[in-house]
């Protein structure tokens, strides 16, 4: 082999000095320092390489970095303990040996220095195969630690350089989502997660101290991406996938237990939280809490606060804090006094409007499928959601009027909304009071569901026959109320569009002569044609 | 032996059989209702019960009858049996093939028959007098008859024929008798001197007599066939000789004038009668068939609104256009008559008498337009298109003729020589491909007429259907509105579904594009609706020739708007105002589709697509405000008729009215999404000075200020937002009014009702808004707030249940019932076997009581012969007991 190289490099350098492809040059680098320690300087080249903006370039300097600084920390020939600086290595009283170590250790941190800005580089190879390389440090370090640790006590991880790279991810400035996304992946290792977490909380509580709480909406969205990609296993028999298996009482190690992992994962969440967050950033973070916070916490009742808080917000937060609530409310025994006023108060026009608006329905349902509510709490609600569906477009109504129909259905005493024989002669104003808070007091029991009647008028046909169900005495069976929860206008659109074709349809049969005359002519009216 | 049994039997049996057989010569003398009335011979059987509808076989029984033929049955076969018994002689039926069962009947009979005539033929083949045995009819040889060679003499020979038939008959069906009484008769003298002739000489003396007859009457009958020949031949030589110079064409010219004739006469008989036309109508009359015919639609329109399922009469069927002849309509007399036309003057008069109910196409302005046209070009029509008229009329005028002389039968096969004509007209100006699908097929009347009409106008006159949407706009691009409409009318008559068979499909497709031509016409800036104002009702015509691909086009782009509309939405969460071109298919939609049908393919979604772009857009401009408020007037105009709930309408048009409102703190009313109650563009129709009140004036707004909007000056802005104020205020009253009876009014229109209260005072607006801003509270005001409470429908009363008898099929009366198939199938098998059985041993019984008595007969017969034969013998033992005592007596003395 190394005669051939020789050759070759004998043969080829004085006739194609330019054309030698860096590659060549490259590989044969890392083989001669490797060899060699006299040829120890011809890392700075690759270090050069390193910072090249030819892509093939820089991609073969990666690799032979990862293969240097892999074998060295394999050899242990990086110098191991606290590095002393470079001049004072020159000038102190160290062995050859030991200089060389403490050289190749300062060009191992530069080269991180390098790699670690390179993570915020624009294009997408070069931070990928980068963010790749520095978590392969990572992963080489820690089976052979560059610190003198005491074995007994400590357990070896490269908890330094993950905190860089987590510094790194959580930039003030760029909008890192496909990069953090891309680290997803070492995060499915127990123990990186585990201090990614802690390293997170850190950096963020030192952010947010300097800063006082004011930091860009970027660097909380980075923040965010990262903590909502991190999960933790619900049994601790999945925490298998380490990064760096330690040799001694692994069992015991902290990134190994699930309830370690889980109180890092609320002091990180709960670090998150204290401080104030834009409304989108609530929001976001309302919607997947239910799913993928509280139940990775150890003591979720801690969210107890922000919900609360969140709940009061009003508007769409208050209807995404729902969602939080329930599963305080039903799995840790939450009382919260009121919540069915709050609920009720809820119901404002714009929830039909709102992007939310099957989730808050599902909840909702769940809420009042209780049989133990008071009948005037339910007469309330049901009459407050009909008064709301006048305004409701058609897909909402199909949700609501089924909903109304479950409400009666399950509390009986409710009929009497839809069915109220006794003063059938009286004609009577509606005694509901809309604008009255407290649900005992808006009288909806001594009113019926007129809006329901005149929604029976309404121009779609599907949501007109919906309402035509209060003609005569609801069914026994409860309507599922989750099939209508996702119909979009568009699908109720589609409905008709693609029916099987109607063999005779119906034509205007008034002759039509021009534009804008006909149908009551009411465009012709108020628009001409120029 | 066993026959002289049989006889002896018989003969011995003879008395009781011979009373029986008299009794039952007596009953078969009667008849079967002399036995029936008969109330000896008739048992009644008592019946239990009166079953109705159930028809009894056996209440009247006639047990004398059935004991008798019962009797007589047994009689043939037991009886016989029984005297057989322990006989071993046999009867053999030794005919042939009597046990061949193989052989078919035909063939026995035909062997039989054959074996029979051999053994005659051996026996009397001496009496046969022909050599040959020949078969006759009426006295003549079949062979002779089959042969028919000449029939000529048969006239001549006919007194003679029947005459020797008549001998002959008698003398072979008389029989001798006949000719030896005739004989007897006539020659009473020579019978007296041939007495002595024996029977035989007379026989043969018959014979030698027929065969002479015979002979004589075959040479006659030569001779004069002979003669005939002879006859013709000379005839046919003179005939030659005579008339050698007739020709033949002559002689074939006879022919077919007799032909003629009969043709003639036949025609008559198939000619079609001239059917009683409609007489003519009233003005009354038709005003009144034209105000049923609405009726009806309008009670339709009703009935779908109501949402009932529409039957099977649409009106679609009955206002088919009067120009679709898809059913093959054939001309008629009447239409005749536009054909034979001379000149210009005379067709138009003709297409003005036929117009005012046919032309369905074209509205009441279209016409006036056309006739116009019309008129003008008359005059100038032959210069200008003056040899396409001439092959015309020089056409028409040939077959005119041809007509008259009656060349054409009838008249299809006149259409069909006219339209070969016509069609090579056509081929003119069409291509081959074309012409070929117009050969075929015939044309119509209003082909006819699309083509005189074309004459008269300086466009083309026919169009190939456009392909493609390019070939379209390329037929379309630069022409005048108004000859836009003609180019499209005119494609469509010229490609009419009844002149060839792709053409249904060619205006299929030529609607779809003409919805894109709109479309585009309307996003050209500026847009060019005047041009699309000319289109409607052509797109109105070809909606009602092919409602589905009408639906399909349509309901493809409000699919393809709503599409895009949900996508905009899903990405952004809002989403824009439709365009001017979206606006003007609603409105389209709207003009060619009822709008009031509680469910209807298309105008289902377009009212969706309404709410949903008023639900979703956010108002950000003036422009946005414009597009809205033409929404909203589109809304009103499809709800105005079913009067249905659009909430949409009612929030956008309050959401406007919130924009109108200055001071925005403490409102006493909620705004719906997409309105705000506070933010930007939410002052959007504020006015910047009050004073450009005072100089506003009501007019009408552009539709393409939906899509840009000069205005430079505050006071534009201010005039521009008035008049959207204007037109809000105008739409919230309608609406006041159109949904006047629902039960929750108050509450729909109480954010209205407190804006225009409390926010957007009347005093703030120009005059005319005041008087509408005050009719509107007048209206909201006036409407009652009270309703009646809830109650279920009044459903008709649950009758009590009824306890209906279960119905079981019986199989047999008085058994065992609910077992399983299998179980009564076994019952009725054995109740059948028990039933058999009985009866089987009932007539086992009667055969051995029929044998008892027979045997005892039997014994009785034989003991009386035994007492005879022994008085017999004791009789002539004492008779020679008497003489002997006799003589011994007299040798005693």
């Amino acid at each position: 082999m190394a005669p051939t190289k020789k050759r070759n490099v004998s043969s080829s350098k004085p006739t194609k000095q330019s054309v030698i492809t860096p590659k060549t040059e490259i590989s044969h680098k890392v083989g001669r320092i490797l060899k060699n320690r006299t040829r120890a300087n011809d890392v700075f080249d690759l270090l050069e390489f390193l910072q090249s903006d030819n892509e093939k370039d820089f991609k073969r300097a990666v690799m032979s970095c990862n293969k240097l600084f892999c074998t060295l920390l394999k050899k242990k020939d990086l110098y191991i303990g606290k590095l002393p600086e470079e001049e004072e290595a020159l000038s102190g009283n160290y062995s050859a040996e030991e200089k060389y170590h403490i050289f190749m250790r300062h060009r191992y941190n530069s080269c991180v220095e390098i790699l670690l800005d390179l993570l915020c580089h624009e294009v997408h190879d070069v931070w990928e195969s980068s963010l790749c390389c520095l978590m392969k440090f990572a992963a080489a370090e820690g089976q052979h630690p560059l610190e003198d640790l005491d074995w007994s006590e400590h357990y070896s991880f490269p908890r330094e350089l993950i905190q860089r790279v987590v510094d790194r991810l959580l930039s003030k400035t760029v909008d890192n989502s496909m990069l953090i996304s891309r680290f997803q992946e070492f995060l499915e290792m127990a123990d990186v997660s585990y201090y990614t977490m802690s390293s997170i909380r850190e950096s963020f509580g030192k952010i947010m101290d300097k800063n006082k709480g004011a930091v860009s909406p970027i660097y909380q969205y980075n923040v965010f991406a990262l903590m909502s990609n991190i999960s933790v296993p619900s049994q601790e028999s999945e925490l298998t996938n380490f990064m760096v298996k330690q040799e001694a009482k692994h069992e015991d190690w902290k990134a190994a237990k699930l309830n370690e992992h889980k109180r890092v994962f609320e002091r990180m969440w709960l670090g998150f939280l204290k401080y104030k967050l834009p409304s989108s950033m609530y929001k976001k973070v309302l919607v997947i809490l239910h799913d993928s916070i509280l139940p990775h916490m150890s003591k979720p009742a801690l969210m107890i606060d922000f919900l609360t808080a969140a709940y009061d917000v009003g508007g769409a937060i208050s209807l995404l804090a729902l969602n939080g609530l329930f599963v305080l409310i039903h799995q840790h025994n939450l009382d919260y006094p009121d919540f069915y006023k709050k609920l009720y108060n809820l119901l404002e026009p714009s929830i039909f409007h709102v992007k939310y608006r099957a989730r808050f329905f599902y909840l909702a349902n769940l809420f009042l499928s209780s049989s133990h509510l008071p009948v005037y709490l339910v007469a309330a609600f049901t009459k407050r959601l009909a008064r709301l569906a006048l305004t409701a477009p058609p897909a909402a109504i199909l949700i609501v009027l089924p909903f109304i129909y479950n409400l009666i259905r399950r509390h009986p005493s409710c009929r009497v909304l839809i069915h109220k024989p006794s003063t059938e002669d009286e004609p009577l104003e509606d005694p509901y009071v809309m604008e009255e808070e407290d649900p005992a007091l808006c009288r909806a029991l001594e009113s019926s569901l007129w809006e329901v009647k005149t929604l029976q008028r309404h121009y779609h046909p599907d949501v007109s026959k919906a309402a035509m169900l209060i003609n005569s005495p609801l069914s026994e069976q409860e309507q599922d109320i989750s099939e209508v929860l996702e119909i979009t206008a568009y699908e109720l659109m589609e409905k008709d569009l693609k029916q099987p074709e109607n063999k005779n349809i119906p034509l205007e049969f008034e002759k039509a002569s021009q534009l804008l005359v006909g149908g009551g002519n009411v465009l012709g009216q108020h628009f001409c044609l120029n | 032996m066993n026959k002289k049994s049989t006889r002896q039997h018989d003969s011995k049996m003879g008395k009781p059989q011979k009373k029986r057989s008299l009794a039952d010569k007596v009953r078969k003398t009667k008849t079967s209702t002399e036995i029936k009335n008969n109330p000896f011979e008739v048992k009644i059987n008592r019946k239990k019960f009166e079953v109705l509808g159930r028809k009894s076989k056996h209440d009247v029984g006639l047990p004398g009858v059935s004991r008798s033929k019962a009797i007589n049955k047994r009689k043939e076969t037991l009886l016989k049996e029984y005297k057989q018994k322990n006989k071993s002689s046999k009867f053999i039926d030794r005919r042939l093939g009597e046990y061949d069962t193989n052989m078919a009947p035909e063939d026995k009979i035909l062997q039989r028959f054959a074996i029979e005539r051999q053994r005659a033929h051996d026996k009397k083949d001496m009496y046969n007098l022909n050599e040959e045995e020949e078969l006759t009819h009426y006295g003549q040889s079949l062979a002779e008859m089959e042969k028919f060679n000449d029939n000529v003499n048969s006239d001549d020979e006919s007194e003679e024929k029947g005459l020797l038939s008549a001998e002959l008959t008698a003398s072979h069906f008389g029989g001798g008798g006949g000719l030896l009484r005739r004989k007897s008769g006539d020659q009473p003298d020579e019978e007296g001197i041939q007495r002595a002739r024996s029977r035989q000489e007379l026989i043969e003396e018959l014979i030698q007599k027929s065969k002479q007859e015979k002979r004589e009457r075959q040479a006659q009958k030569e001779e004069a066939q002979e003669l005939t020949e002879k006859l013709d031949q000379d005839w046919k030589s003179i005939q030659m000789l005579m008339v050698q110079k007739t020709p033949k064409a002559e002689k074939e010219e006879e022919k077919p004038k007799l032909e003629e004739y009969d043709m003639r006469v036949r025609e008559l008989g198939f000619e079609m009668k001239a059917q009683p036309s409609e007489k003519m109508k009233t003005p009354e009359e038709l005003a009144r068939e034209e105000r049923e015919k609405l009726q009806k639609l309008e009670s339709d329109r009703l009935r779908r609104m109501m949402g009932e399922e529409a039957g099977s009469s649409a009106p679609t069927q009955i206002h088919m256009s009067a120009d679709d002849l898809n059913d093959g309509f054939i001309l008629d007399k009447d239409d005749k008559k536009t054909l034979a036309y001379q000149d210009g003057l005379w067709n138009i008069a003709e297409e003005g008498g036929g117009e005012d109910g046919e032309d369905g196409e074209e509205g009441e302005s279209g016409e006036d337009d056309e006739s116009e046209e019309e008129e003008q070009d008359e005059d100038g029509e032959n210069n200008e298109e003056g040899e396409e008229e001439e092959v015309d009329e020089e056409e028409e005028g040939e077959e005119e003729e041809g007509s008259s002389e009656g060349e054409g039968e009838d008249g299809h096969s006149d259409l069909d020589s006219e339209s070969e004509q016509e069609s090579e007209d056509d081929g003119r100006k069409q291509d081959d491909e074309e012409n070929n699908a117009t050969q075929q097929k015939s044309l119509s009347k209003e082909e006819m007429k699309a083509q005189q009409e074309a004459a008269k106008a300086e466009l083309p006159y026919t169009f190939t259907a456009p392909e493609s949407y390019s070939d379209l706009k390329d037929l379309l691009c630069g022409h005048t509105p108004d000859n836009q409409r003609l180019i499209v009318a005119r494609t469509q008559k010229c490609n009419h579904p009844s002149l060839a068979v792709g053409n249904k499909l060619k205006l299929q497709k030529l609607f779809g594009f003409l919805l894109e031509y709109v479309g585009e016409l309307a996003t050209r800036s500026p847009p060019e609706l005047s041009t699309i104002d000319k289109l409607i009702p052509e797109l109105y015509t070809l909606c009602q020739m092919f409602p589905e691909a009408a639906c399909t086009a349509m309901q493809s782009f409000l699919a393809d708007a709503g599409h895009s509309l949900e996508e905009v939405l899903e990405v952004k969460g809002r989403g824009a105002f439709p365009a001017l071109d979206m606006l003007i298919y609603l409105k389209v939609t709207a003009l060619l589709f009822p709008t009031s049908d509680f469910r209807h393919p298309v105008t289902t979604p377009a009212l969706l697509y309404i709410s949903q772009a008023l639900t979703k857009c956010p108002v950000r401009s003036l422009q946005d405000v414009t597009s809205g408020l033409v929404l909203c007037c589109l809304a009103v105009e499809y709800v105005s008729f079913s009067k249905r709930f659009l909430p949409e309408l009612i929030n956008f048009l309050a959401g406007t009215l919130h924009l109108a409102v200055k001071d925005k703190s403490s409102l006493g009313y909620a705004v719906v999404p997409p309105f705000r109650s506070s933010g930007k563009n939410n002052d959007l129709l504020v006015l910047s000075d009050v004073e450009s009140c005072k100089k506003w004036s009501k007019k009408e707004l552009p539709l393409s200020a939906t899509q840009h909007l000069e205005l430079k000056t505050d006071l534009d802005r201010d005039q521009h937002r008035l008049m959207c104020l204007s037109t809000c205020l105008d739409l919230v009253k309608r609406c006041c009014l159109l949904y006047k009876d629902l039960t929750s009014f108050p509450h729909i229109f109480q954010p209205i009702r407190t804006l225009l209260f409390k926010h957007l005072l009347a005093q703030t607006l120009p005059e005319p808004l005041q008087e509408l801003h005050s009719t509107i509270l007048e209206v909201i005001g006036s409407v009652s707030v009270t309703n009646n409470p809830l109650v279920f429908e009044k459903k008709k009363p649950i009758p009590l249940k009824l306890l209906t008898p279960k119905i079981v099929e019986v199989l047999d009366y008085g058994k065992k019932r609910g077992s399983t198939k299998e179980q009564k199938e076994q019952e009725r098998l054995k109740h059948k076997y028990k039933k058999e059985f009985k009866g089987a041993l009932r007539e086992i019984r009667k055969d051995s009581r029929f044998l008892a008595t027979e045997k005892l007969n039997e014994v009785m017969s034989r003991d009386a012969e035994r007492k005879r034969k022994v008085k017999e013998l004791m009789g002539s033992l004492a008779t020679q007991e008497g003489e002997w005592k006799a003589l011994k007596k007299r040798k005693r003395k």
